[in-house]
Order: C-alpha cells, then structure tokens, then sequence
C-alpha cells in the first residue's frame, strides 16, 4: 500500500513540475479583505430577486432526479447483461456539464436541457447502486413466497422491502448533489443559482456571492426537514408542473442535431457551403479529420486532464490526511472538533467548480485555481469519511499518549486501506472534474469541449465528450484493479459515494 | 400422498440421507424426530421438493420479510392467487377482505395485537408464529413445517401445532418428543440418515426413544 501511495505521489510531483502553476494577478491577496467583508456581510435583500433561480435549482434538481431514478431502475433490471453495464458506465462517465453541451443545441437553454443533463448521468449511478444493492441483500426471504407468484409480486413483496432503507437513503444522498449540479448548471447559462453566482463574482458583487451561497448551504442543510418519502412524489409533480410551461421540444432540431450536427465535418463540408446541407461519405477525409483531432485537442486535452488528476488526486488525499484527524475524536477536542466539523461540510457542501471559479479571481488564469477547488471539495469528503472510520476504533487503554504518535503507529495505519479505497473511488470522479474545470481556461478536455461549442463545432465537442468518457472508463477500470490488488475496500455499498 | 422408496441425498459428498424408505398418505399427520444432524430438514426439503405447488415450507429460520408488517408477510402466502396490480394496492394499502381473512389466523395464534407490527420489531416466538400464520393462510394441501415450535413456549405450542394440522396433510421436525406424542397420531425417528423406527404415537415408548437418542451421546464421545 505505501509503495503505491508513493509512486502516486511521485507522479504528482512530476506532473506539478510540468504543470502551468502560478499566480497571474498582480496583488493576488488584493480581493482577499474585498472578498472577507463580502462574506461577513452577505447582501440577504437581494435573495429576493433570484427566488426564480432557487426555484428553478430546486425543480430542475427533483425532475433530473426522477428522470434519473426510473432510468436506473429500468437500467438496474438488466444490469447482468455486459452490454447494459457498458452503457451504464458510459452514461456515468460524461459529467453533467458535458450532458448539457450536447443537450443545448436541441432544446436550448431550457429546463429540458438541465433535467436530462441531471438525469442521463444519474441513471447510469443508480443503475449500478441499485443492483449492486440487490445483489448484497438478504434473498433468503425469497424462500418464504410462493413459487408460483409473479415476477413482481415476488419483488415487492419478497426483495423491495429488504433493499429499501438502503435505496432510499441512496437516493436521498443523490438528491443532495443533483442540487449541487443543478446550481453548477447555472455557469453555462441555465437559469439556476450558478448563473447569478457566475454574475456576482465576476462583476465583484462581494455581498451578493455569499448571500447566494449561504443561502445554499441553508437549502441543502434544510433538505432533512422538508424532505419526506411521502411528499416527493408531490414534489416532483409540482416540479414538473413548474416546468412544464417552458418546454417546447422540436423534433426538426433533434433530426437535425442527431443526423446532421454532429457528424464529422467532411462528411457536411460540401453541403453546408452549397448550403443543401447534403452529407457526404468521405471515409478518408473523416480519417484524417479524426486524426488531426486525436492527435492535437485531444491529445492536450488529456494530457493536462490528466496532470491536473494526478496532482488535485495526490492533494486531495494529503489534505483528507489532514483533515480527518482534526475531526477525530482521538486527535481534536470537541470544540475544535465541531469547528473544523462545520468547515469541512461547507467544503464539501460548495461545488467544486464555485470553488475554482472564486479562486480563479484571485489567483488568475492557470492550474492553481482548479487544483485547490478539486482538492478542497474531495478532500474534505474524504477527511469526513476517514474521520468516521477512525471514529470506529477503538484504542487499547495502553495507546500512546502523544497524539503525534497516535496519529502515525495506531489509527493513521488502522484507518489506511479504508481510506485509500475511498481515494481510488474519487479517482474517476476527480477526472471528471478535471476535465470540466477546463472551461475556466486552464487546457483541459473542457476547454476544448467549451470552444468548440462557441464555434458552434458541435461534431468536434461530442468527438472530445466522447474522448474524456472513455478516458474516465478507462481509469475507473484502473481503478478498480488497483483496489482489487490492494484489497482495500470501502465497506459498504454507498458509503463510498459520498 | 409420498412414497420414498430407498431416497438417499449428500451434500459435497457427506451424505445425509440414506436409503430412506416412508410412505406417508393424503390427510396424515407425522412428526419426525430425531438427533441433530439426523437429517430431519433435508427429508422436509426432499418431501417439498416433490409438490411445491401443493405444499407449504415452515422454514426453521422463518424467511420472513423483517421490514414487513406481519399482516404483509403472511398475506405473502397468497400472492400467486392474485394478480400484481392486486398485491400491489395491498402492500400500499391492506384490503379489508384480506384483512378479514387473516384476522381469525392470527387470533388463533395468540398473536392478534401484532397484525400491523412490523415484523422486526416481534420477538423471536412471535415471528415464528407469523411464518406458521403465512403456511396457514396458504391453505396448502401439505404444510412441512421445521422445528415450527422450537422457539415458543409448550403451553402456546399446542394451539399453534393443532393449527398447522387443520392443514390435510401434515409433516414436522421437532426435537420436543412430549409435544410431538401429545399431538400427533404418527412418529417417525430418523438417526444418521436413516428410518430407525416408524410408528404410531401410542408404541412410542421411553426405551425407543433413549436409543434413538443414546447414538448422539456416542457420536458425541467419537
């Protein structure tokens, strides 16, 4: 485990050799009293005027969240077959914004566009949360049905009731980030709290800022209250209701997108100057064309998707080491305890993407901003988690009084593998983010993705899109290995998504 | 109803049964007794094996759903005799029909106040009677019931095993001797997989019964 640990790290600290790291502004800490005065006073009148974008953050989030529960439901039945959970793991492997990329030029910047941007990627996780659920369940209850009832009937009566507390805190668990998304949603011009952050922060509204994000963590932490089994479904008809006024799905712009857009440029080249919008099949052209790509965007996309992965996953593990220690109960007291207890959960409540967005404001253009925003959020999901584990163990009364000694010969060692499982999890996810916080202007996949979709180069954007899923595949498969050869796992089903 | 004529069964190699030759006729009640490790549960399985569709299993860790009402799980019994959409309403929503059906069953089994209890919450003696409650709703031509008995106390014991013989025909494993000779008019002593006696409750006397038994106490000096 330590040599593995290691060789990550030193990785990490090639890639940050090469990285582009540094502060580009000129008084980088300038902002910093700006910004703290900003936070001390949060502007709580103007709330009032975005109630639209926290309705539509909420709704979008419960209609994505739906959409995405009876896909992974559907999905989750066929979950055996080889090609369900390749389709399932490619559903998974384009983050949300990606999904709302590709949605924009059919629906525009609609409600529409948000939901199944929310939806399409969830299906793929609930599809394999719930079937691993059900395959880790007690079937012994089966037994005591009789062999003739139906297929259903047997599932609801003899398999639904075992797996629903899991289901359903799962899924609960997912409500909390299909609200995240659907904020972050906002910065690529959705109508939700993403866009009126986006605003403030770049027009130097420092009161305005805070206000919309308190006034999130007020939302989320609200969510336990307000959220019960038997109103949901009341929710997410009001929901759709909400949003129902605004969709006008065009089926000429669908035909249009899935048959014309988003094919290869050589095969419209002629059509499109001679503006009969005919197709050609010019096999060669599209070769070189693919190649071209392959070998340029692509290519310096994923590299530095992946030196940002490599050092923000690094960083993330180092700060999570940190953290969960200072939310321990064998390490912290319980003031300093409670304290860095509410620190970590605003971390890991504000999205990543807010996060490197702020940051990029002090700091200016390069990997810096992404790097801290990525380390900050995950580590601080992970502190909370290895916190727990270590919470769990219980010392020998003889343990070393010093805590420095604690921390490194008894609970850093005991809680190691768990955590490490938890850190190869984020993997994937951290490339995901890498690849999206392209859009701020650092190299990655992102940032390709972005223009292209300015130039209206929707054939370049799903070749890229499609490039970064089978990256993040590729590495949740490494992942995997790497956990299997290490046999460190995360214990539960669901725990490890947090 | 069964006639086994020299039925062996091994599991991994060990065997379990061996040469087992019963034959028990529609409407018969017998009790099977015998030594752990007899192969008491491995017979109930052959015997349900051969009719599932007209037998019922009490299974001796019950196989009940724990986050079920009790009403739910024994309504479970039934559940091929109506159509999904049907059984689905009722798991939302109990049917006061069903809920009517079942009601007696549960008096029966001194268990009436739990009909909406889930059935974790029920104690290991309760939740055996709510298993016996789903056999019986069955309604069943044969109920097979293993140790159904084993964790409630003999005075209730009685009414639940006189409930489980309003079935047609009846086979239990049970290790309580007194309670099986109260009840049942036919006995059958298995040890090491075999038949060692078969015989009416009223032949089965203490001498048979201590060497049916006394082979566990040499096994357990081997």
């Amino acid at each position: 485990m330590l040599r593995v640990s290691l060789s990550f790290a030193a990785v990490a600290v090639f890639c940050l050799a090469l990285a582009d790291v540094q502060v580009t502004t000129l008084e980088p800490w300038g902002e910093l009293g700006r910004i703290a005065r900003g936070l001390l006073t949060p502007d709580v009148v103007v709330l009032y005027s975005f109630r639209e974008a926290f309705l539509n953050t909420i709704t979008f989030a419960f209609c994505g969240i739906f959409v995405g529960v009876i896909g992974g439901c559907i999905l989750s039945v066929f979950f055996s077959f080889a090609p369900a959970r390749l389709l399932c793991a490619g559903l998974r492997s384009i983050h949300e914004i990606f999904w709302a990329f590709l949605f924009l030029p059919v629906v525009g910047l609609t409600p529409v566009c948000g939901i199944l941007a929310i939806g399409i990627p969830y299906a793929g996780v609930f599809a394999k949360v719930y079937a691993e659920i059900r395959q880790e369940a007690d079937q012994s209850t089966l037994l005591g049905l009789p062999p003739g009832a139906g297929r259903l009937s047997r599932f609801c009566y003899g398999v639904l009731p075992v797996i629903w507390y899991d289901v359903k805190s799962y899924t609960s668990y997912r409500l909390e980030c299909a609200l995240r998304s659907s904020a972050v949603l906002g910065f690529i011009g959705l109508p939700t709290l993403g866009f009126h952050l986006e605003t403030a922060i770049r027009e130097g509204h420092y009161s305005e800022a805070p206000a919309l994000l308190y006034a999130f963590y007020l939302l989320i932490a609200s969510l336990r209250y307000w959220i019960r089994p038997r109103l949901v479904i009341a929710y997410v008809v009001a929901s759709f209701a909400y949003v129902s006024t605004e969709v006008h799905l065009s089926r000429a712009n669908l035909t249009n997108f899935l048959t014309y857009e988003i094919l290869p440029w050589p095969m419209r080249r002629e059509g499109y100057y001679e503006g009969t919008g005919e197709v050609t099949f010019a096999l060669a052209d599209v070769w070189s064309w693919a190649l071209e790509l392959a070998g340029t965007e692509v290519l310096e996309g994923m590299w530095n998707t992946l030196v940002l992965t490599q050092i923000a996953l690094v960083g993330t593990g180092i700060f999570a080491l940190v953290a969960y220690a200072a939310v321990s109960r064998h390490f912290a007291g319980r003031l300093a305890r409670t304290l860095s207890g509410y620190a970590l959960i605003v971390l890991r409540t504000t999205p990543e993407y807010i996060l490197a967005y702020a940051m990029l404001q002090l700091w200016g253009p390069s990997m810096l901003p992404a790097i801290a925003a990525i380390t900050l959020h995950n580590g601080a999901i992970l502190g909370h988690l290895a916190g727990g584990t270590a919470d769990g163990i219980e010392l020998r009364p003889d343990a070393p009084r010093r805590r420095r000694d604690r921390y490194f010969y008894e609970v850093t060692p005991r809680v190691y593998g768990r955590f490490l499982a938890f850190l190869f999890y984020r993997w994937e996810i951290i490339m995901r983010e890498s690849a999206i916080l392209g859009i701020l202007g650092i190299h990655t996949l992102g940032f390709f993705v972005d223009s292209a979709i300015n130039d209206d180069h929707l054939d370049k954007a799903v070749f890229l899109i499609v490039a970064s899923a089978i990256s993040n595949m590729g590495i949740d498969m490494t992942s995997q290995r790497i956990r299997k050869r290490l046999r460190v796992s995360t214990g539960s089903v669901f725990t490890y998504d947090q | 109803m069964y006639d086994l004529n020299g039925i062996s069964v091994s599991y991994s190699g060990e065997p379990v049964l061996q040469d087992v030759t019963i034959s028990i006729g529609e409407g018969e009640k017998v009790v099977i007794i015998g030594p752990s490790g007899s192969g008491k549960t491995t017979l109930l399985r052959k015997l349900y094996e051969l009719y599932q569709d007209r037998a019922t299993m009490v299974h001796q860790d019950y196989a009940l759903v724990p986050q079920l009402s009790a009403f739910h799980n024994v309504y479970s019994g039934r559940l091929d005799r109506h159509p999904s959409w049907y059984n689905l309403v009722n798991l939302v929503r109990p049917r006061r029909r069903d809920v009517a059906d079942i009601e007696p069953i549960f008096r029966d089994l001194g268990i009436e106040n739990k009909l909406f209890a889930r059935v974790s919450t029920l104690s290991g003696g309760q939740q055996q009677r709510v298993a016996v409650g789903r056999a019986v709703y069955r309604g069943s031509d044969v109920i097979l019931a293993d140790e159904p008995v084993s964790a409630i106390d003999p005075h209730q014991a009685g009414a639940v095993l006189e409930l489980i013989k309003s079935a047609c025909t009846a086979v239990l494993a049970m290790h309580d001797v007194q309670l099986a000779l109260q009840h049942f008019p036919r006995i059958v002593g298995l040890r090491d997989g075999g038949v060692f006696f078969d015989r009416p409750s009223a032949d089965v006397d203490d001498k048979i019964l201590t060497e049916l038994y006394s082979r566990e106490r040499d096994h357990a000096v081997e």
